[in-house]
């Protein structure tokens, strides 16, 4: 029982990492952008957090944990979404390839945060790893009283805020572009810009928005890895890429639906763990295990293309730049 | 007060529009009142869609003044022209496919906050009821006829208040019980006070449900006439004008061999709308044999049907005869099976950059794209291509720095030279050309002319497609004429008049002897 | 209301080029690189506070200073080449392949495969099965997505990039089987002591036959895409479906073919960094230069001389990078920030290439 209940635990909190990368990828992807800059945005989250928190504890003689926690989640989102404007800068206005754009994005942000991270190490005293206590306490503070619940307490009470934060950002995304008036917008310019210029909407505008929320809601997965996952401490060990390739993943997974990215990130965080709890495997096949997430999401990718329901399509226009030609 | 500021709509005073070189419309006048439906009539490049389009904010005019509703106005996007209560419906649709007919109504608009549904349901049925639309506002696009398509579009007019319509071509892709039901609603948004333009070439339609009719030729406004007063013949020399002399030689070839046989041909396209229907015809060496028809009549997929292209419905056949006398079935082929029949067919198509060449290749490369398999071994053989390119170039005066220069760089006669130099230097014994003079100049046209007519004197069956009924008659033996996907007629080159085709492309004879 | 607009042009009016001359597109592409490295060295001053000039020479001096260092270089621009010249093909067709990092570690694993499991073979052989075995792993992740790309038009983009963590983790099941010594978590130097399957030193070096096999597959590479009948089918599929079909070339055919080859190619680059360079196999071994190389082969625009160039500046910084953060004290990872500045520039220059910008001026 406790097994299977520390195996839903870490379901939860892995799956709460790429749900964060996720939703905001979906938002952005539903704009027509495909930003392949996800893991790259998520370690710019990360280290932006990290590093926020880390001046604040160092120069605060008694640092409170709301305001740690409230510096280190604005710094995060701001940090990814500067992030998410080079890219929409490059791609939108120059009208750069968004592949390559993203995997420079990727390559620059994984930079800037390993960078950063590593030299906050030696800062801290060059031995060991730094860590925020305070802020990463603040992130991991459980909701008083209902963690103590028994089992349902355990299960589903015993996490920080981001968590439940996540999950309200999924609901929001799903609610915003399916039943609001600038949702449906936003939605026709990455289905058909063309459609969408012509019925007065501002393409580059929602691309531009979409792009750099979205990405300001992936680095939030980044901040939740640091503050929670490795709580609060920093190791330049690519964690954040895996992660941030399978946030990726789940969009695919969740067919563009933010609400089915909820419950797809726990399975992902389940197949991923599932290894740690089945008995018998040797180290070799546990790796086997660790494959499935991708393999899974390969399935989904092969079985809409294959069902073709427009329904489940990706934007019709992703990964293509709009020019409104001279008329 | 309101009745008189009113009671014309729209004015349009010497409105001129260039696209360069080339005068769409020359000093336009045009009317359009209250309560009446407006036919523009015209040949295709006649300058009627741009005409419409200065009024719905796509293209800004050049000269000239427009006037809504009493005040001089400047359109200068889609947004400004439905502020002024106009609205056009566009040929190709511009609907998003995955949203519903409710969604792509409200799509745009500014009003913020939620999306509510059943108020957009309640007001699309309101307009749906007053003018007799039937439409489920939760449909989804990718699920809609192409009717059902269009009345979304119309609706979606309606619903930001338009009082000005303007329909292109709107029967176009419409069965002719659809184009009953699409006139009953024009009639009932006429009797409510609505102005209406409806863009159409076809005559039994302007005489059906217009009430004025407006022409155009070649961009310059002809005149205009009350429905009543007018009929389809009057309209035709209208539209067409008098007929041009141009001198093209037309000699007559000493043999006469059947090549392509064409058998109750049938295509749909991928709406599964019938593209052609039940065509037959036989095509002859050593006759130029033309194709008249409204754009969009079937052309397209008739040719591509003969060179491979297309999937043809069961029951359809095209023969192949060779100079043998053997026949060979070409549908179900793809363009190399063709070829490696032994059947030598050369094909011009319409979209030259986009399927006869390759833009970004030089001429050298884009010659190498029927020989290419040629030679054994795993390359390319350059140098017969090169010397190709050289001879075409030569021959037929192309204007380029070097053959080494890419094509989509070149003047759009140039492309055209390239292309058909190529496909003559194949030897056909068919060769199938589509609007091979459009956008050419006066001699480069004559050079194209001379071309497919020393081809026919060679025992070339030639086909080819034009829009240019003066250059059909003097240039072509026989004239197959399309409307709407089936065969109008077959008629002689020499002794039949501009008028009869134009009448042919319009209304299909029987067709229009049961209306 | 709309009726008292004011004739107005936009600001700034944008069109596309016809054309552009080569030398002004390379001036306009070293324009951006100058200012790239300008805005780097101002990053590299705000953080060690030394001077960006003495920064570049320690840069240069970690890349080139000894004949040591030379060697590293070429063999890490060979490597990230050889990957770049597989992606070409499959770029040119349009076809975004971004499973080169999979590949590469199929490969790789294929070539470690051999050389722990047929230590008895002849050397010759022994290559020989290498080599093979490398090019049909890469080729068959490369086959898949190409399938169904071609059966069921199934996204490349995302299934390449999904196969990328397949093969990291068939890599990381591979070294826990061969894992050596036992509990180290890595396969260790495979065959330290006898070099079975090492690439043997070419005139005392180590690396001569990398930069062979890399130039062979650069020029044939070269070659195939522009004269053979093969490569001519690749760029029009890659213009235009419909002249190809016009021209009766088989697009799904062409399709496959295509991704075997581009696969297969990078599945060599997996052969070279594990027989060729490190002996061994881990999740590290293709380093991220699967996804580099991909912006390498679209920067080079197909061209696999112009590849070598690119290349080996990024292979250049990355080893600068290095040393100047063993100098003062930095971490390597400075390579990547540097690396992200400048190719976000030569991004962003290629818009400067294709369109032109006109600023308003006083007409109306």
């Amino acid at each position: 029982m406790t097994q299977i209940i520390s195996l839903f635990q870490a379901a939860i909190v892995f799956g709460t990492v790429i749900l964060f990368g996720a939703t905001g990828e979906i938002l952005t992807e539903k704009s027509g952008n495909l930003n392949l800059g996800v893991p790259g945005i998520m370690y710019l989250g990360g280290i932006a957090g990290l590093v926020s928190a880390f001046f604040y504890e160092a120069n605060t003689a008694n640092p409170s944990a709301i305001v740690a926690v409230l510096l280190a989640t604005l710094c995060a989102f701001l940090a990814s979404a500067l992030g998410g404007l080079i890219y929409s800068f490059l791609t939108i206005s120059l009208r750069a390839n968004q592949n390559v754009t993203g995997l420079t994005l990727t390559i620059f942000g994984g930079g800037v945060a390993n960078f950063f991270g590593g030299s906050l190490n030696k800062l801290a005293g060059g031995v060991g790893q730094i860590s925020v206590a305070v802020t990463s306490g603040g992130f991991r503070t459980k909701l008083p009283g209902l963690s103590h619940l028994g089992t349902v307490g355990e299960l589903f009470f015993s996490y920080g805020f981001m968590v439940y934060l996540a999950i309200v950002i999924a609901i929001v995304t799903q609610y915003f572009l399916t039943k609001s008036r600038s949702g449906l917008n936003l939605r026709a310019v990455g289905e058909n810009p063309g459609t969408a210029d012509a019925a007065g909407i501002n393409v580059t505008r929602n691309k531009y928005l979409a792009t750099c929320i979205g990405a300001g809601i992936s680095g939030l997965g980044g901040l939740y890895y640091v503050m929670d996952y490795t709580k609060g401490t920093w190791a330049n060990d690519g964690g954040i890429e895996g992660l941030g390739w399978l946030a990726v993943a789940l969009v695919i997974f969740a067919t563009w639906k933010s609400v089915n990215a909820i419950w797809g990130s726990y399975l992902f965080g389940l197949l991923s763990w599932m290894y740690f709890y089945v008995p018998g495997l040797t180290r070799s096949s546990q790796e086997i295990f660790k494959m499935l997430p991708y393999l899974v999401t390969i399935a989904v990718l092969i079985i809409i293309s294959l069902r073709n329901r427009k329904e489940n399509q990706p934007p019709a226009s992703l990964g293509l730049a709009y020019f409104r030609e001279e008329r | 007060m309101v009745f008189l500021e009113t009671a014309t709509a729209v004015q349009m005073k010497d409105v001129t529009k260039r696209f360069g070189e080339v005068v769409a419309n020359n000093k336009v006048n045009l009317e359009l009142k209250r309560g009446e439906i407006l036919s523009l009539l015209g040949e295709n490049g006649s300058g009627k869609t741009t005409l419409m389009n200065m009024l719905a904010g796509i293209y800004y005019p050049d000269e000239g003044q427009i006037v809504v509703n009493g005040k001089d106005v400047a359109i200068r996007s889609p947004k400004d022209a439905y502020d002024l209560g106009i609205g056009m419906i566009h040929q190709h649709f511009k609907l998003v496919d995955v949203f519903t007919a409710a969604e792509n109504i409200v799509l745009g608009l500014e009003e913020k906050g939620k999306l509510d549904r059943k108020a957009i349901a309640v007001k699309v049925k309101e307009i749906s009821d007053k003018y007799g639309f039937d439409i489920d506002p939760n449909q989804k696009v990718y699920d809609m006829t192409v009717s059902q398509k269009q009345t979304v579009e119309i609706v979606k007019v309606l619903y930001r208040g338009a009082d000005i319509l303007i329909l292109d071509e709107p029967t176009a892709v419409l069965t002719p019980q659809e184009t009953d039901k699409l006139f009953a609603v024009m009639r009932n948004m006429k009797a409510d006070g609505k102005a209406l333009v409806i863009i159409t070439h076809k005559l039994h339609e302007v005489m059906d449900v217009s009430d004025r009719v407006a022409v155009l030729r070649k961009g310059e406004y002809i005149g205009d006439v009350a429905t009543t007063d007018t009929d389809p013949q009057k309209l035709t020399d209208m539209m067409v004008g008098h007929a041009v002399t141009l001198n093209i030689d037309r000699p007559k070839a000493d043999k006469l061999t059947e090549r392509i046989e064409v058998e109750h041909l049938t295509v749909k396209d991928k709406d599964g709308i019938n593209r052609l229907t039940d065509v037959s015809f036989t095509a002859m060496g050593g006759e130029i044999l033309g194709i008249a028809g409204i754009s969009g009549s079937g052309q397209k997929q008739l040719l591509e049907a003969i060179a491979g292209l297309q999937i043809a419905e069961e029951g359809s056949h095209i023969l192949y005869k060779d100079p043998e006398g053997k026949e060979h079935e070409l549908l179900g082929k793809n363009p190399l099976d063709i070829a490696k029949m032994g059947v030598a067919l050369s094909f011009v198509p319409e979209d030259r950059l986009g399927m006869g060449l390759v833009g970004d290749m030089d001429l050298t490369d884009n010659m190498l794209l029927r020989s290419y398999l040629t030679g054994r071994g795993a390359f390319a053989d350059r140098k017969a291509p090169k010397k190709l390119a050289n001879n075409v170039v030569d021959e037929l005066e192309v204007v380029t720095p070097s053959i080494a220069t890419q094509v989509r760089k070149l003047s759009g006669g140039n492309v055209q030279k390239v292309l058909v130099g190529r496909e003559i230097a194949m030897n056909p014994t068919v060769l199938m050309s589509a609007y091979a003079v459009r956008g050419l100049d006066i001699n480069t046209s004559y050079t194209i002319y001379n071309l497919m007519t020393e081809q026919k004197m060679k025992g070339v069956a030639v086909i080819y497609v034009g829009e240019d009924l003066d250059v059909l008659l003097e240039l072509c033996d026989r004239i197959l004429v399309l409307c709407g996907g089936q065969v109008s007629g077959i008629v002689d080159g020499r002794n039949t008049s501009k008028e009869q085709i134009g009448l042919m492309m319009t209304q299909l004879q029987d067709k229009e002897a049961k209306a | 209301m709309s009726s008292t607009h004011e004739h107005k042009e936009p600001m700034i009016r944008i069109s596309k080029r016809t054309g552009i001359s080569k030398p002004k597109a390379w001036g306009i592409r070293a324009i951006a690189l100058v200012l790239a490295l300008i805005v780097a060295g101002l990053v590299i001053f705000a953080i060690v506070k030394l001077s960006p000039l003495k920064v570049y020479a320690t840069m240069f001096k970690g890349a080139l200073g000894s004949p040591r260092r030379v060697w590293a270089t070429i063999r890490d621009t060979m490597m990230m080449l050889c990957i770049a010249i597989g992606l070409a093909p499959a770029f040119k067709m349009r076809f975004w392949n971004i499973g080169a990092e999979g590949q590469v570690l199929v490969g790789g694993i294929a070539t470690a495969f051999c050389m722990i499991n047929f230590p008895t073979l002849p050397a010759p052989v022994l290559f020989l099965v290498m080599i093979l075995a490398s090019i049909i792993a890469g080729g068959i992740w490369g086959l898949i997505p190409g399938i169904f790309k071609a059966k069921w038009n199934t996204n490349e983009t995302l299934f390449t990039l999904m196969m990328n963590y397949v093969a990291i983790q068939l890599t990381s099941y591979s070294v826990a089987k061969w894992e050596s010594p036992p509990g180290s978590n890595s396969v260790g130097v495979i065959n330290q002591n006898t070099n079975i399957g090492w690439f043997p030193s070419i005139l005392g070096n180590d690396y001569v036959l990398n930069v062979i096999i890399v130039m062979a597959l650069a020029v044939g590479m070269y070659i195939y895409l522009k004269y053979s009948k093969q490569g001519y089918e690749i760029s029009v599929v890659g213009s235009s479906e419909n002249t190809a079909r016009y021209a009766g070339i088989n697009v799904k055919k062409v399709y496959i073919r295509t991704m075997a080859l581009s696969g297969a190619i990078c599945g060599i680059a997996g052969f070279l960094t594990v027989s060729g360079a490190s002996h061994t196999i881990s999740t590290a071994t293709a380093g991220g230069r699967g996804f580099t190389a991909i912006i390498v082969a679209w920067l080079a625009k197909f061209n696999t001389f112009v590849m070598i160039l690119i290349s080996f500046l990024l292979i250049f910084l990355e080893k600068g990078a290095v040393e100047i953060a063993s100098q003062y004290n930095l971490n390597e990872y400075a390579s990547s920030i540097i690396t992200g500045i400048i190719l976000f520039f030569i991004l962003g220059s290629e818009f400067f290439i294709n369109y032109k910008v006109n600023f308003r001026h006083g007409r109306h």
